[in-house]
């Protein structure tokens, strides 16, 4: 097979609250034969909230981070779901309106930058599924993780809506009965759960906003995933992440039931199947301990 | 061999009568369905070949008066649009048949929508303006300026959006999507004089947009593509271009990733926290912050990673920023 190469749009939390994100793509890219450039250069992508704000700034901004993996001539990688969607979204609104796209361009050339709309962009775990194939990760798994059964919660962003994430993907991803992640934790020999709140929303983006209606959802997310005896959960998103590993006192003050569960990054699951090791993947950095390592 | 045009389906459909049940039942049908046949006529077969009592609303048949929306499987649908080898393919082949919201549930799928209709009223959704009592000729409105409704005008009403909007369903007084693309459509009107009182109305904290957890369930669920949240993100923009934004939590939240990403590039987490919340409610961040610190997730402010080539964004930030906070 031809070796697989992205540019990877880090994102902001892989370099400060999630540490471990950033350790556990490394490790898995460098198993998997995976080469990611590492776009340096790239910003915030406004994480759904900038362009609140300031719409035409948050698509300029974003309109750079893309320029930036055009000029590397490669599909753009994010391990983030708010910025897939953020990204994507920008340049699914370039493509449809030329207006648009040259006024974006117009800023863009003030510092030397085009935004042409040749690079696509794509979740790291859809480049998994799409381009380097679950039956190969299968084959390559050392530890299967058959002793757990494991939550997969998908992430917003990720999945809706679905006419835009669908652009990219070769697997067609509904987003009401999503198997992405299903599929992913099958082929690391893990038991997949099922539970209504898979597809549903973490709350993080409202956090500071509504905090109540946030640590509901956050709640009943990971109570959802319990009652389906669920050992950990995992997801593709690290603000997910953030929310389930980090806030599950308020989400169980709110709901009115202890609620905490371990959750790993996809990453971190894909790299303990192909037999990293904890350290390699971070997995010291969680606030709900992995009890299970 | 041709396409399959009929196969079995078994329907687990939602019963309640408020009148005479303590609790909701499920009533289980397994038809043969063909092809052709949407809900609307399979709920119509259930009805007129299996039990009379059953309830649902219909009228138009079209897709446009909006009543006959229901949920299959947890999607919100319009029963008389949505083919059921459709939802075969993406559920299987047991369906189950639910009002948009069984809490709400006054007999099977008739639900009170008097929450949807008094969020909707609350944004005075209709156009209002000076106009002469005996106008000499049409008010006409151009192609573009039509365009600036965004299609939010295709709503119709039906609740899909609104009934599954999981913001609504914690927080009561959340107005919700549905009602946010009314406020939008009349305010984006260039015949309308209430655009401001509208903003102040959606400008309001709980119950106006700022409490929108952006999980864009509203724009998968409309079946008009209405895509409310578009329309959401309208009014954020509009408030501040108004220049009506309050200095408050949800405010300064969307302002400070302009401020972070000026500064570094990429987001100061710790910062937007501190900016957003103010010094004295950052305090209450203390606790969850100090456990992160603890197992490496909080960079202090002197380790701030930054972008490459920052001064790109910032020329970037200086002459594509369209508004002032």
């Amino acid at each position: 097979m031809k070796e697989l190469k992205y540019a990877l749009f880090t994102g902001c939390t892989a370099k400060e609250s999630t540490p471990e994100q950033m350790m556990s793509t490394l490790a898995v890219a460098k198993k998997l034969g995976i080469e990611l450039i590492e776009l340096t250069e790239a910003s915030c992508c406004g994480a759904s909230h900038l362009q609140d704000y300031d719409d035409f700034l948050s698509l300029v901004l974003n309109a750079r981070n893309i320029a930036y993996a055009e000029m590397h001539g490669l599909t753009m990688v994010t391990i983030c779901n708010t910025c897939q969607l953020n990204t994507a979204m920008t340049k699914h609104r370039l493509d449809q309106n030329a207006a648009l796209k040259a006024k974006v361009n117009e800023k863009l050339a003030e510092v030397g930058l085009e935004y042409k709309g040749t690079s696509l962009i794509t979740h790291f775990l859809y480049a998994i599924i799409d381009d380097f194939g679950l039956d190969k990760i299968k084959e390559m798994v050392v530890k299967p993780l058959s002793q757990f059964n494991i939550a997969p919660f998908y992430g917003c962003h990720n999945i809706r809506p679905s006419e835009l994430q669908n652009e990219t993907h070769k697997g067609h991803e509904n987003p009401y009965t999503p198997t992405s992640l299903d599929d992913l934790i099958i082929a690391c020999g893990g038991k997949n759960v099922d539970y209504v709140e898979k597809n549903k929303c973490c709350g993080f983006h409202a956090e500071l906003q509504a905090p109540h209606t946030a640590a509901v959802l956050t709640g009943n997310a990971v109570a959802g995933a319990m009652d389906a005896n669920a050992d950990w959960m995992v997801t593709p998103c690290p603000l997910c992440h953030l929310k389930l590993d980090t806030q599950t006192h308020h989400a169980s003050v709110a709901i009115g039931r202890d609620v905490s569960l371990p959750v790993l990054h996809m990453q971190q699951m894909i790299g303990l199947a192909l037999g990293c090791t904890p350290a390699e993947l971070g997995l010291n950095h969680h606030v709900t301990k992995v009890n299970f390592i | 061999m041709d396409a399959l045009t009929s196969q079995k389906v078994t329907f687990k459909v939602f019963r309640f009568n408020e009148e005479t049940d303590y609790l909701p039942y499920y009533n289980t049908y397994t038809l043969d369905v063909t092809h052709e046949e949407v809900v609307l006529d399979i709920l119509n077969r259930i009805k007129w070949d299996h039990d009379g009592s059953l309830s649902y609303r219909r009228s138009c048949r079209h897709g446009i008066c909006g009543v006959c929306s229901i949920k299959v499987n947890g999607k919100a649908i319009l029963a008389c649009k949505s083919r059921l080898f459709d939802l075969v393919n993406v559920f299987g082949t047991e369906l189950v048949i639910e009002p948009l919201s069984t809490k709400r549930a006054i007999k099977d799928l008739i639900i009170d929508k008097k929450d949807f209709w008094d969020k909707h009223a609350e944004v005075k959704p209709f156009l209002t303006g000076e106009i002469e009592e005996t106008p000499q000729s049409e008010h006409l409105v151009s192609p573009h300026d039509a365009e600036k409704l965004l299609e939010a005008d295709y709503c119709i009403q039906c609740g899909a959006c609104h009934y599954s909007c999981p913001a609504l369903a914690i927080n009561e007084q959340f107005i919700g999507p549905a009602a946010f693309a009314a406020a939008y459509r009349f305010s984006a009107d260039v015949r309308d004089e209430s655009a401001l009182e509208r903003l102040h109305i959606v400008n309001e904290e709980a119950s106006g947009v700022w409490d929108c957890v952006k999980c864009m369930e509203c724009a998968e669920a409309c079946p008009k593509d209405v895509n409310p949240i578009e329309k959401i993100t309208k009014l954020h923009n509009m408030i501040f271009e108004a220049n009506i934004a309050k200095n408050n939590v949800a405010t300064r939240h969307a302002v400070g990733f302009a401020h972070s990403i000026a500064k570094h590039g990429l987001l100061d987490e710790g910062e937007l926290v501190r900016y957003s919340e103010g010094n004295f409610g950052v305090l209450k961040h203390v606790p969850v912050a100090l456990k992160m610190f603890t197992k490496g997730k909080i960079i202090l402010p002197w380790n701030m990673p930054k972008s490459d080539k920052l001064d790109e964004i910032q020329k970037l930030i200086k002459s594509s920023s369209t508004v002032k906070f």
